[in-house]
């Protein structure tokens, strides 16, 4: 017989059945729609039985092998550039007395937790066709702005947007070098830059490529920005899942089923290069005199923050354009900054988009209250349970990262569709309801709980939990009064970091909304591309303003600590 | 009410390694038990199994005549003391003590005044109030003693308790513990690898290595009459000396040394052949005869003098001298000759280990 871990038979073992539970739920939401669409990819309206017709097509059309290769090219341009600009900056921001720093580092923050499309929204509002400094420039001087739409744009706005990725990683790395081994360097003769180079810059390469992945995975996933630049034809991977599907609507899907498997695909291999190449240099280090920070003063103080402080400003610009624009009347699908200010745009949502409003909340709060139950179940399982399930599980949290949004929208509506029909024949579906959106936020965003939560568990001593069965509470109930109540703070900045996430979530739900499912994100987006600017961005506005006063309210409550990455 | 403990044939395996390798041991109803022996020798992996931590892989754990192997760590009815204290870190010092009493469905009305009476004995009264990040090392170790006592439990488990302290606070809390132990007569089993505390604290020891039991026995004994040359090793210091034994009649065998010192000493039983003499440092002293040898270290601790003795062979002895005893230091380059007593040193056949001394 199956023994729980005291010795009693495994049906009283509330583990067992958390376990279980878990695996039910990724196995109904992920594990099964994802199959449903490998199957899809390989059949085909055009062709008799299982066939290669979609990877085919895809590999043989210029219209679809492009965007492959733009997919690329704005994943792997911002890569670079944000590699470039994030590990100056973590280096200058742990190395020196940059004035004001921990108001960079929270900008900083702020600005990566936006929707991505913002950023993408603010540019064509500054340096559009019809942008603000884009007719100043032209206006005063007659100089022509390059075009802000298509591949030069996406990858600007998702360099300022994702390099924070790259800072994140590489600045937690660099505070945690023992001071003695650069003393050591400096010691055998290395002058500061050869000791950055040879040193400093070598062992935090493992965070360098840590960060460079999520600037990857995450432009190639993102729908939002280039669904907003394209400009003309530039396609990627993930507006053109949305065009196929948009197209095929009846149909099964099958040809954007194939492209999302090659995005998978492409995601996979992405991420086994990068375990594969760290796992070959992998330092772990404790510092235990974390390294020394130059103190300048005067104009030598001045120089080294003023790189930190431009990025910074730059990257948060959107932010403030867009909550600036927010305020502004507009005439059809242009700003009228020359009539000064009004309040009409907010007014407009309080009458046809309260809705929306309202769905986002109601949405991410209940997917909030899920994220926070099954994250505390999960990081105690994997890390206190692991048994031979615990690999399985962690594969599942990799999930997110390597699926990208549009893609689970697929996922669930391949999947999802059909569930058969009621006696009178109405089709039972669960796309198209607001249970499916949740269901989506909840796989999508649990993992960043569930890593917050399981690292807060592995500092958490064992014997505590032990102590309390020892005398005389049931595992089950010292789950409860000891365990998860000493993990609720630990887990609870990450859940909030979730929170945040599933309120700016648009590519998921963007395949799966109905009018009356529609969030705040698709509501803004859908107005940028029918140019109805002033509703647009006061929707964007109320993104803006929520996420950032919740990621203060975390940086405040845990005293900085907290991981947004 | 106390338990005694009986362990029979206890095995823990994980994978190929055998971390307990068939244990028997009968602790006594209030004894003070402790399982001594260096890291890694399976000690604590025993006690897990006491407590319910670890699965029992194969013999039996009772707590008197009941067998407790498949009774889940809540209801084995044991007071536990953790390393690193194992505080709540919720919950204020008079909460965490009352936290088994509340497990217990102890009525409301009685847990104050045995919290209180806890607190007390620990001499921590003063701080019930307080939370566990106020607390210093030493206070935390009186909560979570207090919290493993108040509750009665059959059986008090501690494992390591007092290797995160200062030396000084050590030495007091030991004394502590014991008194308390004594007072209540709960039947305590404790770990440690500090064979000083071990002495010091038990009524009785097991000294263990590699997930066997080399000796049980009173400190006294085990310190005395070593039953092999690990134990002779690991509780204090021994010096292991080769010789040659002619022993046929046990009352009086000839031990020879390297041909230059021959003694006769009594045997437990006929035995001719090679054997391993082990003397403590401070059984040696310098005589008129014995083993020569030169001084080749020499070293002032205050009490006692710590020489170091270069045979003829190139072994060096340890060999430790009272400073009341003696008017000076010996110098080093002197030629000297060990001696001892022959009923204080043990003698161990060399193949089996096998103790020969009486």
């Amino acid at each position: 017989m199956l023994k729980g871990k005291g010795g009693q038979p495994f049906y009283q073992d509330f583990w067992f059945w958390v376990k279980l539970l878990i695996f039910v739920v990724f196995l109904l939401f992920l594990v099964y729609p994802f199959s449903t669409l490998v199957i899809n990819s390989f059949f085909s309206g055009k062709a008799e039985g299982f066939t290669f017709y979609n990877f085919h097509r895809f590999f043989t059309k210029k219209y679809y092998y492009q965007a492959l290769g733009n997919s690329l090219k704005i994943s792997l341009i911002p890569t670079v550039t944000g590699i470039l600009i994030g590990v100056p900056m973590a280096y200058l921001m742990t190395r020196f007395n940059i004035a004001g720093k921990t108001f960079w580092h929270v900008l900083i923050i702020l600005s990566l937790m936006c929707p991505p499309f913002l950023g993408a929204y603010s540019w064509i509002i500054l340096f559009g066709n019809a942008g603000v400094v884009t007719q100043w420039l032209s206006d005063l001087l007659g100089f022509q702005m390059p075009s802000i739409y298509g591949q030069g744009g996406i990858c600007a706005v998702f360099t300022l947007k994702l390099f924070p990725y790259v800072y994140l990683y590489v600045s937690g790395a660099m505070g945690s070098i023992d001071r003695s081994v650069e003393e050591c360097a400096e010691n055998l003769g290395s002058g500061k830059l050869r000791r950055l180079v040879t040193v400093t810059v070598p062992v935090v390469t493992p965070s360098i490529a840590a960060g460079a992945l999520m600037v990857f995975m995450t432009a190639l996933a993102d729908f939002g920005t280039p669904g907003i630049l394209a400009g003309g034809d530039f396609r990627t991977l993930p507006t053109l899942i949305y065009n196929e599907y948009l197209s095929e609507t009846g149909g099964n899907a099958n040809l954007a089923s194939a492209i999302s498997m090659i995005i998978v695909v492409i995601s996979l291999l992405i991420l086994f290069l990068q375990k594969w190449w760290v796992a070959r240099k992998n330092y772990t280090m404790s510092a235990l005199r974390p390294p020394q920070v130059t103190e300048y003063h005067g104009w030598k103080r001045f120089l080294v923050t003023l790189p930190v402080a431009a990025v910074t400003l730059i990257s948060f610009l959107p932010q403030v354009v867009v909550i600036f624009c927010s305020f502004v009347k507009t005439n059809y699908s242009n700003f009228v900054f020359s009539e000064g200010f009004t309040l009409e745009h907010y007014t407009e949502l309080g009458r046809s988009l309260s809705t929306n409003i309202r769905n986002t909340f109601v949405f991410s709060t209940t997917a909030i209250v899920f994220i926070l139950v099954l994250g505390i179940l999960m990081s105690y399982v994997i890390v206190r349970r692991r048994g031979k399930t615990g690999g399985a599980l962690d594969m599942l949290m990799m999930a997110p990262y390597v699926i990208p949004g549009s893609v689970l929208g697929l996922c669930y509506i391949v999947a999802f569709n059909n569930l058969g029909r009621t006696a009178d024949g109405t089709v039972i579906k669960l796309t198209g309801t607001a249970s499916i959106i949740i269901i989506a936020m909840i796989i999508r965003k649990l993992p960043y709980t569930v890593r917050s939560g399981s690292a807060f568990l592995m500092q958490m001593d064992p014997s505590v939990e032990e102590a309390s069965i020892n005398l005389g509470v049931s595992p089950m109930n010292t789950f409860l009064k000891v365990t998860a109540r000493l993990m609720l703070p630990g887990v609870l900045s990450g859940a909030i970091i979730s929170w945040v996430t599933c309120i700016n979530e648009l590519s998921t739900s963007i395949m799966l909304y109905t009018g009356k499912t529609a969030t705040i994100t698709i509501a803004s987006y859908t107005n940028i591309i029918r140019n109805s600017v002033g509703t647009a961005a006061s929707l964007a506005s109320i993104l803006t303003v929520t996420s950032g006063v919740l990621l203060i309210v975390v940086f405040k409550a845990s005293k900085g600590k907290v991981s947004f990455v | 009410m106390s338990h005694a403990v009986i362990i029979k044939n206890a095995v823990k395996r994980y994978g190929d390694f055998t971390a307990v390798n068939g244990i028997d041991l009968e602790i006594k109803k209030g004894e003070f038990f402790t399982l001594l022996g260096p890291s890694g020798c399976g000690k604590t992996t025993l006690l897990r199994m006491i407590a319910g931590f670890n699965t029992v892989d194969g013999g039996e754990i009772c707590f008197d005549d009941r067998v407790i192997n498949n009774v889940p760590a809540h209801k084995r009815d044991i007071g536990m003391v953790f390393q690193n204290y194992a505080i709540f870190p919720h919950l204020n010092v008079a909460e965490n003590v009352a936290y088994g009493l509340k497990a217990r469905k102890v009525p409301k009305d009685q847990i104050g005044p045995r919290v209180e009476e806890a607190l007390k004995m620990v001499q921590i009264d003063q701080l019930k109030a307080r939370q566990p990040n106020e607390l210093s090392g030493g206070q935390q170790q009186r909560v979570a003693l207090a919290r493993a006592f108040v509750i009665e439990p059959g059986v008090l488990l501690m494992d390591e308790p007092l290797s995160n302290l200062d030396a000084k606070l050590r030495v007091q809390m030991r004394t502590t513990i014991k008194k308390l132990q004594r007072r209540l007569g709960i039947t305590t089993i404790y770990v440690t690898h500090d064979q000083e505390e071990a002495l010091a604290i038990s009524d009785r020891i097991a000294v263990m290595k590699e997930g066997n039991i080399m000796q049980v026995g009173a400190p006294e004994e085990i310190y005395r009459k070593p039953a092999n040359p690990f134990v002779a090793n690991f509780i204090g210091v021994s010096n292991f000396i080769d010789c040659t034994v002619e022993g046929g009649d046990p009352k009086a065998a000839a031990v020879r040394l390297n041909d230059e010192y021959h003694f006769n000493m009594p045997l437990r039983k006929p035995y001719s052949g090679a054997a391993i003499l082990s003397a403590r440092p401070e059984q040696l002293f310098f005589g008129d005869e014995g083993i020569p040898g030169e001084i080749t270290l020499s070293v002032f601790l205050g009490d006692f003098i710590q020489y170091e003795v270069t045979l003829h062979s190139g072994q060096i002895i340890e060999l430790n001298e009272y400073t009341k005893d003696v008017d000076s230091s010996r110098s080093v380059g002197e030629q000297v000759r060990i001696s001892f007593n022959p009923r204080q040193v043990s003698l161990y056949r060399k193949d089996t280990e096998e103790v020969l001394s009486c």
